[in-house]
């Protein structure tokens, strides 16, 4: 709960900052923030259980806890590799604002305890997030972008709102738990529109996570957006509302899974299937990463769906987070480097192998933990999603995540290939700040170490 | 510590290699290399006198949650297949030496990192290590054949890398599976013997899932028809080196892979579906064979032997009972050292004349006979003539299947006739008859060096095959024990 105040002071803050003129320490302020975030975060794990606020409407546990360390940290990677890109336009303060603000609703997404917390965080996330999607005033694409994601969530929340106001009809609360002992007591009388609101919800949460068929905004907001709001967008927005779906539906709604399990099913196999073969056919790296974050979103969603029936699955998500956060922020961060000069095609990467020999090597290892080859953290992540799924009826949805697996791999190999094989037009060797470079290497050490040793992380988060 | 050691030291020697540049880096890798041939020559030396020494093992905890442990260890089969290993990259590393351009000190440090990977392999007694050095053994191996292979690379090793990648996670399923039902009070292991325990009390249907998903990977590895779709054209299409590590080398790793990781597991499953397997190897025996003859470029008629003699192979391990292990034990050997032989013939043929076509060649003995004789002792060890390498191995296998089934035994005993067929007649071609091609010229003196040491170790093989056949029968005597 500290952790969630100290970074809405931030944003609070970071606005004065242009009027007081302190923009040049904005960044290490922010920074200290985050970590004493990090900090007080992980304390609360040490007390006590389940502290509620505000009558039961937040309420940090261990599960919050973890996931909102996982944000924090991609947070804090984050802000190091903006400092310099948002130097050159004037509004460094209220970018910088902007994503503290959607930060404290990402994090509000990992603890609510009450629908209107949930309604909330998603929409303290999201609005920011649409300014973000345009900050590129002068670029077609960016402004595209934002008026697509606006439209497209504004959508998803009215179907959260509907959703969220048929369940109260039928339950007469917000509150998840009354709402939970509701369900379970009165199983066989629930009211068909009930069902409607469950529906409804699990397809607005499906649009924050783009699952397919909820996935068509996506590809073009991912390519329209600045390089490195789209970096926000596929680790930040992504895990908080993966979190939101899990504490929702695992324990909001676990007793009633037969309702929405085989949706779900049909849900991952779809996004699966669309995001791999469709992102195997980009030249674009921004929009194949974005269809690479649907078919994890997938994966991700797999383990909620096995984790009706087994209890154990719990670090499993964590991991997967973990390992696919960084990954991106990694990726999203050599992409960002690579493509300065405008082309964001497959081709920027061309000899990328002479140019900058230890960057390509950063990459390289990005791609295969995304792609899931050992020993590195994707790898570890897919295989906790392999041995959650295998005890389950869900087999057939275990093939096909081994298909797309294989499908996968071709098209993060594109870029490897690219860098080793192709030669670029220009030898001119590509220069890296070391701001960048800190963040690229630190995520790269993180990706190999959690992948060597991965209790480090599934012991901590064993529940 | 001696097998951390041998999996360590070449890890360690590719490192010193990348940082090194031009003729040294070449030098230092061979010199690594034949370091780690002594070290296995010393655990070879130190297993005879007594299997069980402490010192070949080494068990220490990797994941605890999750029951996965570093564990490794020598018994017979790895140790035989251990020193194929490591006695073949020298020689790999050594055939690099006439290359017109001087290759990078990647591509050495790649070599060496691909020794590790497969010595990991081999040595490995945990499922979960196994499978990572198994996908660690295909990554140098993608990185060289698309850095410095021929035409076509990009393309053919993109389906050779997604066709074993996808074997291999229906491998890890597999194993998983296991995993899943493996260990007493819930504390489940990927140790080797309780995952070995687990197949076992599987009833038959879970045996046979298993069995498949298991088995693909391997199939697809070695391969046998109609996994092998991938096969020749990254043979062709890889450079020389690339090529021996793959044929050579990574090949036996598929039926290792059998005979440690898959027929002491589905005892019942290989009852059931064993003869479809088979006959799957059957088929791409002759398939692979009549293709063969029909070749005009040696390299590729080369690889096709190949997969006519690892269907025989498998055919072999998987009649599950002692000849046919036991032979394909000794036919892994022998084909690891000839068919490297075969292909740096190929290579030279290359170097030499710049071509590699049947028709174009000939009369190159008139040239240079002491290269026609050396050839001529490879290619008598790859048909199997008695008292070369390929005999023992073959006698046995042909043994082993017809025990299984003599309609089997008849069909894979046509490669014996084939590969006599394809191999001779190509030699005929290409050496004998009128010059065609006057340019051969004298063989340098690296080429003469491993040429004669594959010579040697074919004759030596061949006469006396008593030491490694020994350690082979009781390699393929506690295998079979788990399956009775």
């Amino acid at each position: 709960m500290k952790g969630l105040l100290i970074i809405s002071g931030l944003g609070i803050l970071a606005m004065l900052a242009e009027i007081f003129k302190f923009k040049k320490l904005l960044l290490p302020i922010v920074l200290l923030g985050i970590i004493a975030a990090f900090a007080l975060n992980f304390l609360e794990w040490q007390t006590r259980l389940d502290i509620s606020y505000f009558d039961n409407m937040i309420s940090f546990d261990k599960l919050a806890i973890a996931f909102s360390g996982i944000i924090l940290l991609t947070a804090f990677f984050w802000f190091i590799l903006a400092n310099n890109y948002f130097d050159k336009s004037s509004s460094l303060v209220d970018h910088f604002a902007l994503v503290l603000f959607a930060l404290v609703g990402a994090l509000m997404l990992t603890a609510f305890k009450n629908m209107t917390t949930l309604f909330l965080g998603i929409e303290i996330m999201s609005i920011p997030l649409y300014v973000l999607a345009a900050s590129k005033k002068e670029d077609l694409k960016s402004n595209e972008a934002g008026f697509k994601y606006l439209i497209m969530g504004s959508f998803a929340s009215g179907f959260l709102l509907f959703g969220i106001a048929l369940i109260y009809g039928a339950c007469g609360t917000f509150d998840i738990m009354k709402m939970r002992m509701f369900i379970e007591h009165n199983a066989t009388q629930l009211p068909l529109f009930f069902y409607v609101g469950v529906v409804l919800i699990l397809i607005a949460l499906l649009f924050k996570v783009s699952a397919a068929p909820f996935h068509f905004w996506a590809p073009d907001v991912y390519e329209g957006s600045p390089t490195l709001i789209t970096a926000l967008m596929s680790t930040i927005v992504k895990t908080a509302a993966f979190a939101a779906i899990f504490r929702l539906f695992s324990i909001g709604f676990g007793s009633i899974s037969e309702v929405w399990t085989s949706a779900l099913a049909l849900i991952i196999a779809a996004s699966l299937i669309i995001a791999n073969f469709s992102a195997a056919m980009q030249s674009n790296v921004k929009r194949m990463l974005a269809f690479s974050s649907i078919s994890h979103a997938g994966f991700m969603l797999m383990v909620i769906l096995a984790n009706i029936r087994t209890n154990i699955s719990l670090d499993a998500i964590i991991y997967y987070s973990l390992a696919y956060s960084i990954g991106s922020i990694s990726a999203f961060g050599i992409l960002y480097n690579v493509s300065r000069k405008g082309n964001e095609d497959i081709s920027a990467f061309n000899g990328l192998s002479k140019n900058n020999p230890l960057i390509a090597l950063c990459m390289t290892l990005a791609m295969f933990s995304l792609a899931g080859i050992p020993i590195t953290a994707g790898f570890f992540a897919k295989y906790f999603v392999f041995t959650t799924l295998i005890g389950t009826p869900y087999k057939w949805l275990l093939i096909l995540a081994i298909i797309t697996s294989a499908v996968g791999a071709y098209y993060y190999f594109k870029i490897v290939i690219a860098m080793y094989f192709n030669k670029s037009e220009d030898d001119a060797p590509l220069i890296i700040e070391n701001s960048n470079k800190f963040v690229i290497i630190i995520s790269t050490f993180l990706i190999l170490a959690i992948g060597i040793f991965p209790s480090f992380v599934s012991e901590i988060f064993k529940f | 510590m001696l097998t951390v050691l041998l999996i360590l030291f070449p890890f360690i020697s590719a490192l010193i290699v990348f940082f090194t540049k031009g003729r040294l880096a070449r030098n230092l890798a061979l010199t690594f290399s034949v370091f780690e041939f002594i070290i296995a020559l010393v655990a070879f030396v130190l297993f005879t006198h007594n299997p069980n020494l402490s010192i070949l093992c080494f068990n220490h905890t990797w994941v605890q949650s999750l029951g996965i442990s570093f564990s490794v260890s020598i018994n017979g089969l790895s140790l035989l297949m251990i020193l194929l290993t490591t006695f073949l990259v020298p020689l790999i590393i050594l055939s690099s030496f006439n290359n017109l351009q001087e290759l990078s000190s990647k591509f050495y440090g790649l070599i060496l990192l691909m020794q590790m990977a497969l010595v990991g392999v081999f040595a490995a007694n945990d499922g979960f290590l196994f499978y990572v050095f198994w996908e660690l053994a295909l990554i140098p191996i993608y990185f060289i054949c698309m850095l410095w292979g021929g035409e076509n690379r990009a393309k053919i090793t993109f389906k050779f890398f997604i066709y074993t990648l996808f074997g291999s996670l229906f491998m890890l399923v597999g194993l998983i599976y296991l995993y899943n039902h493996s260990g007493i009070n819930g504390l489940k292991s990927w140790a080797i013997q309780d995952l070995y325990q687990a197949g076992r009390a599987l009833n038959l249907d879970q045996q046979s899932a298993v069995f498949w998903l298991i088995f693909i990977a391997f199939a697809i590895k070695m391969p046998i028809f109609p996994f092998h779709t991938w096969q020749p054209n990254t043979y062709v299409n890889a450079p020389t080196q690339g090529t021996m590590l793959l044929a050579g080398i990574m090949l036996k790793m598929g039926t290792f892979g059998v005979i440690k990781w898959l027929l002491p597991i589905v005892p019942l499953a290989l009852d059931k579906w064993g003869s479809t397997a088979i006959a799957l190897s059957v088929i791409g025996i002759v398939y692979a064979s009549c293709i063969a003859i029909a070749q005009k470029d040696f390299k590729r008629l080369i690889a096709y032997s190949s997969i006519a003699h690892v269907g025989l192979i498998s055919a072999g391990i998987l009649s599950a009972n002692q000849q046919g292990v036991q032979g394909a034990i000794m036919q892994m050997l022998a084909h690891g050292v000839n068919v490297v032989g075969l292909f740096f013939i190929a290579d030279i043929l290359l170097r030499h004349t710049g071509t590699n076509e049947i028709n174009k060649l000939g009369g190159i003995r008139n040239i240079n006979p002491n290269f026609a004789v050396l050839f001529l002792i490879i290619l008598l060890g790859s048909v199997a003539l008695p008292l070369t390498n390929g005999f023992v191995g073959e006698f046995l296998l042909i043994n082993g299947v017809y025990q299984f089934s003599p309609i089997a035994a008849a069909f894979a005993g046509l490669t014996v006739i084939l590969g006599a067929v394809y191999m001779l007649r190509s030699y005929q071609q290409i050496m004998l008859g009128e010059n065609k091609d006057s340019s051969f010229g004298v063989l340098a003196s690296s080429e003469k060096l491993i040429l004669v040491i594959i010579c040697i170790v074919i004759i030596g093989l061949g006469v006396y095959p008593k030491p490694l056949n020994d350690i082979a029968e009781q390699a393929s005597k506690d295998i079979l024990i788990n399956i009775k």
